[in-house]
This record gives C-alpha cells, structure tokens and sequence, in this order.
C-alpha cells in the first residue's frame, strides 16, 4: 500500500468515527427550547456586550512571524539530519553557518523587544 | 503456544497473520489488493478501539491520581474503584444537548473537534508499539508526528474562534502563541535524537538504541522535549489556554455533549501520543528484558503519563509572558546548543 493511501485511509476513518458520534448525540439528545436567554454566549452571568470576534493584540503576530523563521529552519535541519552522515563534516559547518545566522536574527530580536510579552 | 509466548515475537506473528489471510484469499481468488484492504482495516479497528479504551482509562487515571494526591478517593461509586465512570461519563455526554448558538461559525465550530480528535489519532500511525506492530513506517516519520501534532492544536484555535464567545478567542489565541513558541524546541531536541540513529524514521531510532538508551547520551535533550512536550499538548503547568480561573474553560467554553466530548477524546489521545514518543526517542521504545516488547512500551509510556499527571497536580501555572520568555529565551537557546554539541561530537 503506498504511505499516501494509507494516510488518507486513518484520516477519513477518524472524521468518519467523529461524524458518527456527533449525529448519534444529534439523534438521541433532548432538544430544549432555543429561548434567547439561551442563545447568549457564555459570559460569567452578564449579557454580553458587543461580537466575541474581537480585535486581539498585535504581539501574537510578531511571535507568528518568529516562529514561521525558525520553522523553516527544523525543515531544512530535517533534511540535514536524514544525509547527516554522507554529508559528514562539510554539511555540518554549512548548517552551523545557517544557524548561527538565524540565532543572530533571534539576538537582534531580542535586543529590540520583540520577546518581550507586555 | 500460547499467546503470552507469542507475545515475544510481534514480528514473526504479524508476518504469520498477513502471509496466511493473502493464501487464503489467493485460494478463493480474490485479488490481493482486497485482502490487503481487508487487513487494513482490522489492523485500523484494532488501533482505534485501543485509542478509545486508552483515553477511557487515561480519564479515570487521571481523576484517581488527582485524587490521591489530594488525599481523597476520586470516583468510587460506578464499578470496583469507580473504574466504569469513562462508561458513565460517555453515556450521560451522549444524551446531553450539544447546543449550538445561532452566531457561531457553525461549519469550523463542528469540524474543529472532529479534526482534532483525528489528527491526534494520526501520530499513532507511525509510532512503533513492538517489532513489526507498527501502521505505516514512514521514513520522515518524526516530520510527520511533528506535523500531525501542530493540527491538532492549530484546530484548537479554530474553535476558539469559530465560538464568537471572548474567553474562546482568547485561548484560541494563547494556544497558537504557546504552542509555536514550544514546537522549535521539541522539533530541535528530537533531532539531536535523529542524529544518533541517522534516520528520521521512528522504527530505525528505536533499533540504534540497543543497548544504550537515548536518555543517558540525551539527558539535556530529554529533559527540553518533556518541557516542550507539556506545553504542545497543554498540559499542567502550561494548561493556560484552559485556565478555569481566568477562560472559564477555554476553548471549550461553549461546546456541549459529544462535540466536547471529542475536545476529551482528541486532548487526552494527544497527551498519550506524546509519552508513547518520548518512550520511542528516549527510553528505548520496546526494548527491554524479560518481558515481551509491546508490555515494555505500555510500561515505559504509562511511566511517563504518569509523571504528566504528577506534574499537573504538583506545579501550579506558568504567567503567560513567563511562559514565552521560557520558550525563547531559555529552552530554545539551550534546544540550539544541545543540537549543535550533539553533532559536533558525532562529526568528530
């Protein structure tokens, strides 16, 4: 069986076991009546003011865009890692090289505030 | 032979099973592509029912364990030690109302728990239980255990959000910072482990540690991937995105019935995915004396559960910018040396 098949294969059995579940409870649940003090959000007792998309703090994008450098970074270490030893030493100081440039960006980063959760 | 005896040999007996179904489906001439097909699906029933009942008795662990450690008896009443309440708790979830509120985002708010549940299911496909009991040997098999485990958080983010209730969004928004903030870690740490056995491939890492388990060259490496692996898959003391004190319940504030059932199913599969692979690159997966190798894996992966549940009951939670200023400025640095001492020592 080829891997791709077989991943599809669990990953449709899992949604599929979910999609039962859900309809099951769907099926044998009572229905209570959809009053509007029902359809409140939750919101520790008081109405709540105003749509829970709100706007939420620039701070998580600055670590998104961190964490996309440095995930980028475990791809190409993956691929290091699977010829580590054909590479030898050569491969190794090519990645120190790319490395250390990355953690002198995280430095830099670091320096200026970024990590710094205010 | 008995079936403790055949126990010590996973591999040949997994052999013996498919060899003689493919014969037998030769002989009434069906095509092997069915009886392949076939097989795969026992071995997905098989998988799954082991997930389910695994979760089931991880919950009653877990509330036994919280239990005791505050010296009292957890639950009593539904069988000897109270161990059918999984059952008990399944059954009154299912008769519940899973409401739904009329502004949700309602196809994100169904799919969400769905597909969390399933891409934590995902990460067992590739993890190696004995010799030769294992779904699909992947070659990148680690990316894909990284990658199957990064969905499944990304889809607690989605349901936070597709709740349109402001605690959700919150910790909606506190699972993608913690859980990218702690990913590079647990990627770097796992890959000074790759390094040693020259492969990204979980059945070939836990083969190079015959003899020498990873923990005792690794110990530095063990330690940030325990660390990192509790903040993945939220667990005490990096559970903020659960905070009852501050979100009510977090990404869950307003699921109901079997929908939050699935949120149980997906965290609780999540956390026994990431003992069972810290005993794949650490503890030497199943290998072992004396006893046949799927028991050692159960044995040194429950030891780990258990330490996961010893530190929720112990440490009390992590401040959120704490908790970032622990990813980035200490465990990744530390993640990036282990990594670089590892290989320079190798290449020496």
């Amino acid at each position: 069986m080829p891997d791709f098949f077989v991943l599809a294969f669990y990953a449709v059995l899992g949604l599929g076991m979910a999609a039962v579940i859900i309809l099951l409870n769907w099926f044998v649940a009572p229905r209570t009546l959809a009053t509007a003090r029902r359809n409140t959000p939750y919101e520790c007792g008081d109405p709540p003011l105003g749509s829970g998309w709100v706007a939420y703090h620039i701070r998580y994008y600055i670590f998104a865009l961190l964490f996309v450098v440095f995930d980028v970074e475990a791809i190409f270490l993956f691929s290091w890692v699977a010829v580590f030893k054909t590479l030898g030493l050569w491969g190794f100081i090519e990645v120190a090289i790319f490395i250390v440039i990355l953690v002198i960006g995280l430095l830099y980063a670091w320096k200026k505030g970024v990590l710094r959760w205010i | 032979m008995s079936l403790w005896q055949l126990l010590y040999e996973p591999d040949r007996w997994a052999d013996e099973i498919n060899k003689l179904i493919t014969n037998w489906g030769l002989q009434l001439g069906i095509p092997v592509f069915i009886t392949q097909l076939f097989l795969m699906i026992v071995v997905a029933v098989i998988l799954l029912s082991f997930i389910l009942l695994n979760v089931a008795f991880l919950t009653w662990l877990e509330r036994k364990v919280a239990g005791h450690i505050q010296v009292r008896h957890g639950p009593m009443r539904t069988g000897p030690h109270g161990i059918l309440q999984p059952v008990a708790d399944g059954i009154k979830l299912l008769f519940k109302e899973s409401i739904t509120l009329p502004f949700v985002d309602n196809f994100i708010y169904t799919l969400s728990p769905a597909m969390m549940f399933t891409a934590a299911m995902l990460t067992y496909i590739v993890l190696p239980f004995a010799p030769g009991w294992v779904v699909a040997p992947l070659d990148y098999g680690l990316i894909f255990v990284f990658a199957a485990g990064g969905v499944s958080s990304f889809f607690v983010f989605t349901a936070g959000w597709s709740s349109n209730n402001k605690y959700s969004l919150l910790a909606g928004m506190r699972t993608i910072a913690q859980v990218i903030s702690y990913e590079i870690p647990m990627i770097l740490a796992a890959l000074g482990v790759a390094l040693f056995a020259g492969s990204l491939n979980l059945v070939e890492i836990v083969e190079a540690q015959k003899g020498l388990w990873n923990i005792v060259v690794q110990p530095l490496g063990f330690l940030l991937f325990l660390t990192a692996a509790l903040g993945e898959t939220h667990r005490a003391p990096f559970d903020l995105l659960e905070a009852e004190q501050e979100l009510v319940a977090g990404y869950m504030t307003e699921y109901s019935g079997m929908r939050f059932a699935l949120f149980y199913l997906g965290e609780y599969t999540h956390m026994f995915a990431a003992a069972a692979l810290m005993t794949t690159l650490y503890l030497g997966g199943w290998q072992g004396p004396y006893l046949p190798p799927v028991v050692w894996f159960l044995l040194k992966a429950y030891a780990l559960v258990l330490l996961i549940m010893w530190f929720r009951w112990t440490y009390p939670r992590i401040r959120i910018d704490h908790l970032m200023n622990f990813s980035w400025k200490f465990i990744l640095p530390l993640a990036l040396i282990n990594l670089g001492v590892t290989a320079l020592v190798l290449v020496w």
